[in-house]
Order: structure tokens, then C-alpha cells, then sequence
């Protein structure tokens, strides 16, 4: 067991954190959070700043477009962006972490050469198209059907928790080309063009007041029959396949950020005792001991991902851990913001003020709020334990 | 970076998995149930001719000359086994080389025990409480200004006649000398570091031991006519064993690597937190382990009892758990 970094890994790191050095400064303001054109052109601005210095996707292969960065140096990356509060994925997350790896691997070379440059590129936006109302966790009863009709499919159905959907060129989308009997092995997965007529966009409100979700209607859309990438009903593994481009690196960012925040609600915590409030250090030291150690298990299943290829079976015990972690995160958070976390506006003359050094009440409900959505989100956690159970543990199927 | 155990661990893991299987059979050790002399000094010899108590001394010391991490992945597997007996007292007491009393400690010809000395609230006169006293040749009294050694032989004590973990006997000592001191405050807090974190090892096999104790009973046991590992509600008890048993393991090898390795991260930070979550991690398991046993698991023949009462003595040697998350935030 060793956590230093090679010469080599530590050469990279250095080279990185000098070009956000002196790129960061530069950068315009940040857009209104539901200034969905605003933050298109922010977003994919800052892909584009990454590709020209070679920073696209550093973990796709090579063959790809992609850097072809190994696994520890994808934790290297990811971890000097988010110390270094550089812009977010964004938009651009569909594309870089899910459809562009599933074409790269699945996609026939012109369907390679026509969509991946774009997307490292910035010039092109994906959502996905897989959950729909009644196919949530059993994604593999979908229901929107694609019917062949000369060179298209005719789609026909809807989807929701697509996000991004009111700024995306293209959609990746999930269809039943065989009976709905068939489930997983009737599935095929589309290149949908977001302007092909018979799509509707519905703006879904999160909890948190936010709109990055839409539902998707879907009336007649004409698909061509070669945006499909890989076999007609083989889409549920061409899914999957995408998975194995997963090195445990998914929570990078918001695991640190999550240690930043527990290390300045430790001071707002002393300063709030040293008012002569009320003490919650236990509470903050439980929480930082499972962030370090949540840490730990990142760089083991990194590590698991850089010597055998393929993703460690930590993924699921990592999000069931973490997911958790984020929402008591929040609460403790709130607990110290008191009754400033009743409303999301920013408050000043608080110890957790922004001022103050602290991370403002409104990011503090923010982070209780969206906690939500952690437990639910990417496999909800009732069924990350049936993973865990099921695949890991070996215990028989209910 | 490769934070998976090298070749060279996972072989040594299997070969503590040996020893404790040869030699540490839990029916062989059950027979000392409740009896004050558990450990016995040919089997507390053979640990030490295998190296498990001078693991981290320099070859030139005559020890193994390996790191802390090698030594947590040993510690690990000896906590899996439930073996008995003042184990990380003795390898700490290894590395004192400089104390004549404690010579013997490192190759096992020498038990040596420890106790921390009472702080504030512990009563007046404080209650003292010495495990395996009767087998102890040394006792190291741990106080932050400092280590002291006291003769065990000479104390006032008497046995507990029901010790709560059976393989764990414990004697009430009426009053704890001041001792000789053998080390300075440094060499306290080096102590109390690498306690946590070996410690922390023996809780997180406990922690891993109970998952597969559980995980197995849930595959065999029919009711209603399947597994009982088939209902969700026993595959989310399962399944959330597993989390704390890696979580624990993760958290307390970082911090053997973390004091091997000081330029990656905070030792005292990571050895605090590791030892709370593994000691939360052993016991939270060996309570779900009962529950999945059902009332089998209630009862005295089932040996999963002893993994939840060792993990209460080992949790309770580390301190108060509000303490261990205070040291992790003060370093936060």
C-alpha cells in the first residue's frame, strides 16, 4: 500500500495546476443559475479552454481523442479542479462521462468521427434520454417504442430527469425495439437529434427551486435507423459497457468539496462556542472521519481500476457511504446556520456568513436540500444495496 | 499511488490466517471461557517466533523490519481470528528497546499489557480495570505526560468472576501505582497513535469477520422456503455490514500508511479517525450479525457473541468515541 504519487504523476499534476493558475484569473462571471443559454455558452467555453491545452477527456483512450490518462492520474485531475474551483462539467456531462465514452466504445468509426470531436470540443451538448414515469429503478421496462419505418425509427413515448434538455444538440436515448416482454434484451440505444420535430420539452422543478431536469415527449420523432449504436436490441449492454469506463473517480468533486465545507463549518462551529453557544466538534469530527476515510476508499478503488482495467466493486459501496454522508453533511450544516437556514437568501452578520469566512447560509441549505437527491439519484440507495448484496456478497435473488 | 495491499501483504495476511487457524481454532480457544489465564505462553511464544510482536522493529533490533501498514494488515487478520490477549500492548512494548523489563516483548516470551490511567470522571478512587492481568509479566500504565511500567504481580486487584467477553478476563485494580516512567510525552502520544491504529486493525477484522459470519448464515438458513438471504430486508442488513467493514478497513490501513509515509497526509488525524469508525464498524456488525443469526445467534453454542463482547473491550480501550471524533476535529 503506497499513497505518494510517482515523479511522473507528480509531474502532471504540476503541469496542470500551473495552467489553472494562470488560466483561472481569466475567466468571465459565472451565469444565473436558470439561465439555461448563459450557461451553455459558460460551460462549453471552458470545455473548449480545456481541449486546446489537452485536458478533454483525460480518461477517454486516445483512439478516442481523449488523453488516455491512467486512473491515478484522472484522481490527479479531478482533484486539482475542484481544489482549484474551476468551472463544473456541466452541460458537457452527458456527453463527456456517458454518451461520448458508450460511442467510443460501442459506435462505428463514422459514428466516432461525426460526434466525439464535438463533444471534446464543447461544440456539442448530450442529455440522456433513459429514465421514464413508470421505468425508474427498473429501467429495464421502458416503454417508448422505436418502430422501424424505411431508414428511421419512429419514436414514440417519453422520458424524464433529462437533463439539460432545453440546450442539448443531441440526446442519448434509450428505446424498446423488441415486445415489452423482451425487457433488458429489447432495448436499443439512439442518437436522438434534440431538433428533429415531435420532441416536446417540459422544465422539471427540483426541490431545491432548480430547472437543469426536463421531461421529454415524444410524438412520432423520426430517428435515422444509423444513429443506432450497436445491435438493434442489444442497448441494454451497449449501457453497460459504458459503466466500465468508471474508475471510482465519479465523486471526486464533491468529496472534496465536501471536506472544504466540514473544514469551515469547524470554524464557524468555534466561533459560535466561543460566543457561548452550544458545541457540535463531535459531530464535526465523526463527520470528517468518514470523509478521510471515504478518501481512502476513493484511492482504493482507483487503484483497483489502474491494475485490473476494470472498475473495482467499490462503486456501490462508496455512493451508499457517501450519499448518506452528504445529507447528515447537510444537516449539520443547517444545525449551525440555525434559522437562517429557513430561507436560501444570503445573509450577512452571521458567524456562517459568507464575511464571516463561512460558506453562507444559502449554500448550507443548498447542500441540505439537494442531499436529497443523492440518496436517489444514479441508483437509489435501496437498490445500490441489492447490488451490494446480490453481486458482492452473493446472495441469492429475491 | 497503489493503495492495495502489495503481494507481499496479501501473502502475509495468509499466513497470519494460517497461524490463527493451526493454533487459534476457536474451539480450542474456547475452552478458556472465563477462566483469568487465557493466554497461554507457548501460544504467545509462537506469535512472536511468527513476528507478530516485532513487526515494526528494525531488522538490527532483531525484528521483522516492516512498516505499520504491514502490521495493520497483520493485525487485521488476527482481529478476524478473535485471538486473545493483550496483543497490541505487546507489540507496542516490542518496540521499546530500551526498557529491560519489556525485552522479552518483542519475541513473545514476555506479556505485556497496558492500561490507560483514569482522567477526569472516572469516580474517586477511579475504576481502574486491567485485561488479562493475570497473565501480564509487565503492565504499561498510558498517560499523556508519559508511559510508566508497573509490576502487575504486585497490584491490588481482583479477577472479575464474569468477564463480557469470555476470552477477556478482567481484574478490578484498587489503586494503580505511579510506576516507572520509560518514555516522555512524545513517546505517550507515539503510543496512543499507533494503538488506534492497530487497534483500529483487530476492529475492522471484526467488523469483516461478522459480514461473512452473517453473509454465510443468510445463504444456508430456509424459511418460508428460501434463503432468508433472498428477502431484502436481511440483504440491506448485509449490505450495509459490508460498507462499514470496508469503510473501517480503508480508514485505518490509510492511517498505518499515513504514519509510514507522513508527507501524504496527518498520522494522529487519520490514526483517531480510523480507530473510531473501526471500533464503530466492529461492533455495529457484530450487533447485526446476531440479528441476522436470529435466535440461534442469542445463544451462549453460536460463537457470535464473542466477536460483539470483544469488540465492546476493544472500543472501550480506545476511549470514549466522543473523544477520538474530538481529536479528528481538532486536526480538521
Amino acid at each position: 500500500m503506497d499513497l505518494r504519487y510517482s515523479p511522473a504523476e507528480e509531474q502532471f499534476r504540476t503541469g496542470l495546476r500551473a495552467w489553472l493558475a494562470d488560466l483561472l484569473p481569466t475567466l468571465g462571471p459565472k451565469p444565473d443559475p436558470d439561465d439555461w443559454p448563459g450557461r451553455r455558452a459558460y460551460d462549453t467555453a471552458w470545455q473548449r479552454l480545456l481541449a486546446e491545452a489537452g485536458y478533454a477527456g483525460v480518461d477517454w483512450p486516445v483512439e478516442g481523442g481523449g488523453r488516455g490518462a491512467s486512473p491515478v492520474e484522472q484522481l490527479i485531475y479531478l482533484e486539482e479542479l475542484e481544489r482549484a474551483h474551476t468551472p463544473y462539467v456541466g452541460v458537457n456531462f452527458v456527453g463527456l462521462l456517458h454518451a461520448g465514452p458508450t460511442i467510443v466504445a460501442e459506435g462505428t468509426p463514422e459514428q466516432r468521427a461525426r460526434y466525439l470531436p464535438p463533444i471534446l470540443r464543447g461544440d456539442e451538448v448530450w442529455c440522456q434520454g433513459f429514465s421514464e414515469p413508470d421505468a425508474g429503478s427498473d429501467l429495464a421496462s421502458l416503454r417508448t417504442t422505436a418502430v422501424r419505418d424505411g431508414d428511421d425509427y419512429v419514436v414514440n413515448g417519453s422520458k424524464i430527469w433529462t437533463s439539460h434538455a432545453e440546450v442539448a444538440d443531441f440526446c442519448e436515448l434509450l428505446v424498446r425495439t423488441g415486445p415489452h416482454e423482451t425487457k433488458h434484451r429489447g432495448i436499443s440505444w439512439l442518437i436522438m437529434p434534440m431538433d428533429a420535430p415531435g420532441i416536446e420539452i417540459r422544465p422539471l422543478r427540483t426541490i431545491a427551486g432548480s430547472t437543469e431536469f426536463a421531461e421529454l415527449f415524444l410524438d412520432g420523432v423520426r430517428v435515422p435507423v444509423a444513429n443506432r449504436v450497436g445491435e438493434e436490441n442489444d442497448g441494454w449492454r451497449v449501457t453497460m459497457v459504458t459503466l466500465s469506463f468508471e474508475r471510482g473517480t465519479a465523486f471526486v468533486g464533491e468529496l472534496l468539496q465536501s471536506m472544504e465545507l466540514l473544514h469551515s463549518l469547524r470554524q464557524v462551529n468555534a466561533r459560535r462556542v466561543a460566543d457561548g453557544g452550544p458545541d457540535l466538534t463531535v459531530a464535526v469530527g465523526r463527520l470528517g472521519a468518514e470523509l478521510d476515510a471515504l478518501w481512502a476508499l476513493t484511492r482504493r478503488n482507483v487503484s483497483q481500476a489502474a491494475r485490473t482495467g476494470v472498475p473495482g466493486i467499490g462503486g456501490s459501496v462508496f455512493k451508499l457511504a457517501f450519499s448518506e454522508l452528504r445529507q447528515r453533511l447537510g444537516e449539520l450544516g443547517t444545525e449551525l446556520a440555525g434559522r437562517a437556514a429557513l430561507v436560501w437568501d444570503e445573509l450577512d452578520g452571521l458567524p456562517v456568513s459568507a464575511s464571516a469566512g463561512g460558506p453562507g447560509n444559502g449554500v448550507l441549505v443548498d447542500t441540505w436540500v439537494n442531499g436529497f437527491s443523492r440518496t436517489i439519484a444514479a441508483g437509489t440507495s435501496q437498490i445500490q444495496r441489492n447490488i451490494v448484496a446480490e453481486r458482492i456478497l452473493g446472495l441469492p435473488k429475491g | 499511488m497503489d493503495f492495495e495491499l502489495t503481494s507481499e501483504q496479501v501473502a502475509l495476511a495468509e499466513l497470519v490466517r494460517a497461524i490463527v487457524a493451526g493454533r487459534f481454532g476457536l474451539e480450542r480457544l474456547r475452552r478458556h471461557e472465563g477462566t483469568p489465564n487465557v493466554v497461554e505462553p507457548d501460544d504467545w511464544a509462537a506469535l512472536g517466533e511468527a513476528g507478530v510482536f516485532s513487526l515494526t522493529l528494525p531488522e538490527a533490533d532483531g525484528g521483522v523490519g516492516l512498516g505499520l501498514a504491514d502490521a495493520a494488515v497483520v493485525f487485521t487478520e488476527l482481529g478476524r481470528g478473535l485471538v486473545p490477549g493483550p496483543l497490541v500492548a505487546s507489540h507496542q512494548a516490542g518496540a521499546l528497546t530500551g526498557v529491560a523489563d519489556l525485552a522479552g516483548a518483542a519475541d513473545g516470551t514476555t506479556v505485556v499489557g497496558s492500561i490507560r490511567r483514569p482522567g477526569p470522571g472516572a469516580g474517586d478512587p477511579p475504576l481502574v480495570m486491567v485485561e488479562h492481568l493475570e497473565s501480564l509479566d509487565a503492565l504499561v500504565v498510558v498517560d499523556p505526560a508519559g508511559l510508566a511500567l508497573v509490576d502487575p504481580g504486585a497490584l491490588d486487584a481482583d479477577d472479575a468472576t464474569r468477564p463480557l467477553d469470555p476470552l477477556t478476563p478482567m481484574a478490578r485494580v484498587r489503586a494503580l501505582p505511579p510506576g516507572e516512567p520509560i518514555a516522555d510525552a512524545e513517546g505517550a502520544a507515539t503510543w496512543v497513535r499507533d494503538e488506534q491504529i492497530l487497534t483500529g486493525a483487530l476492529c475492522a477484522g471484526i467488523a469483516a469477520a461478522t459480514c461473512d459470519l452473517a453473509v454465510n448464515y443468510a445463504k444456508g438458513r430456509q424459511q418460508f422456503g428460501r434463503p432468508i438471504g433472498s428477502f431484502q430486508a436481511i440483504k440491506h442488513l448485509c449490505a450495509d455490514m459490508l460498507v462499514r467493514a470496508e469503510v473501517a478497513r480503508a480508514a485505518v490501513e490509510a492511517a498505518a500508511v499515513t504514519v509510514d509515509q507522513p508527507e501524504v497526509g496527518d498520522p494522529l488525524r487519520a490514526a483517531a479517525g480510523g480507530a473510531l469508525l473501526a471500533a464503530e464498524a466492529a461492533v455495529a456488525n457484530a450487533e447485526s450479525c446476531i440479528q441476522v443469526h436470529g435466535g440461534m445467534g442469542f445463544t451462549w453454542e453460536v460463537p457470535v457473541h464473542l466477536y460483539l463482547m470483544r469488540a465492546r473491550v476493544l472500543a472501550s480501550s480506545l476511549g470514549p468515541a466522543p473523544q477520538l471524533a474530538a481529536e479528528v476535529a481538532a486536526r480538521y
